[in-house]
């Protein structure tokens, strides 16, 4: 199992601006790493999104599309310097192509200390779906 | 296209080894404010220790429990112990030490120790 375990010293990464188009906003944009998980009934996913709180988490699913963005609030220290940094503060953004039908109105979502939950159940249509193979 | 082309040509940037968490650390004249990013962590699994002017960061981010029947679609989110020591720039008090967990970002307030705190002498006029 160990091998399997991922790293914990991974960087941030950040969205790449795309050729011609700027972000309206001066404002870094990271892609919040991912864990996804399937069960017969569910998909779950988990996004880390350190200093996005509950309100500023926006979630969208449109044409099997699933959109993920947090919004951070950047924290500013008045009588202080930074002298040293290691990680930067912005945004999250993140999307996903879902190849299967869920119950759009049964997602959940939850964000707790700084990690978003989302459970997609499967569509009914799609949980039955095994075919029996008649031999020819 | 171009910046296809453009990033064969270049070598990759030197970088840092990355280490967990990572921290970011704001001095100011009466305490230092370190604040690190570790989300998905119980605060109660973390330990703090301050001795004189270092500080250690120490804990553990749990796995997944990964059930019966579960299978993986990607695992980019990692796991396992983490330590971290830091020198602070001055002696600090570590009775005043505060620190919380809001978010998944930890912040430590690291007052200055009294006795570390400059000392402004004045200069007496010869009697």
């Amino acid at each position: 199992m160990e091998d399997t375990k991922k790293n914990l010293n991974v960087e941030k990464a950040q969205v790449p601006e795309t050729a011609g188009a700027e972000r309206t906003k001066d404002r870094t944009v990271f892609i919040p790493a991912v864990d996804i998980l399937e069960d017969a009934n569910n998909l779950y996913l988990y996004a880390d999104m350190p200093g996005a709180n509950d309100k500023g988490v926006n979630i969208t699913l449109e044409n099997d599309v699933l959109t993920i963005e947090a919004q951070v609030d950047g924290v500013s220290f008045e009588k202080h310097n930074t002298t040293y940094t290691e990680y930067g503060i912005g945004d999250y953004h993140r999307a996903f192509t879902l190849n299967e039908a869920f119950e759009r109105d049964k997602i959940e979502a939850k964000m707790k200390n700084g990690v978003l939950s989302i459970v997609l159940p499967k569509a009914e249509a799609v949980k039955t779906r095994s075919i029996p193979i008649k031999a020819g | 296209m171009q910046r296809e082309v453009s990033s064969i040509f270049t070598l990759p940037r030197p970088r840092r080894v990355a280490s967990f968490p990572p921290l970011n650390i704001h001095s100011g004249d009466e305490d230092v404010i370190i604040t690190s990013e570790i989300p998905g962590i119980d605060p109660a699994d973390v330990d703090l220790t301050v001795t004189g002017d270092t500080l250690t960061i120490k804990g553990t981010r749990k796995p997944h429990e990964v059930k019966e029947g579960l299978t993986w679609h990607r695992r980019e989110r990692g796991s396992g112990d983490f330590f971290r020591t830091v020198q602070l720039p001055y002696a600090v008090d570590a009775g005043k030490v505060q620190a919380d967990y809001v978010n998944g970002v930890l912040k430590i307030v690291l007052p200055r120790a009294e006795a570390d705190k400059p000392r402004k002498i004045t200069v007496k006029p010869a009697s």
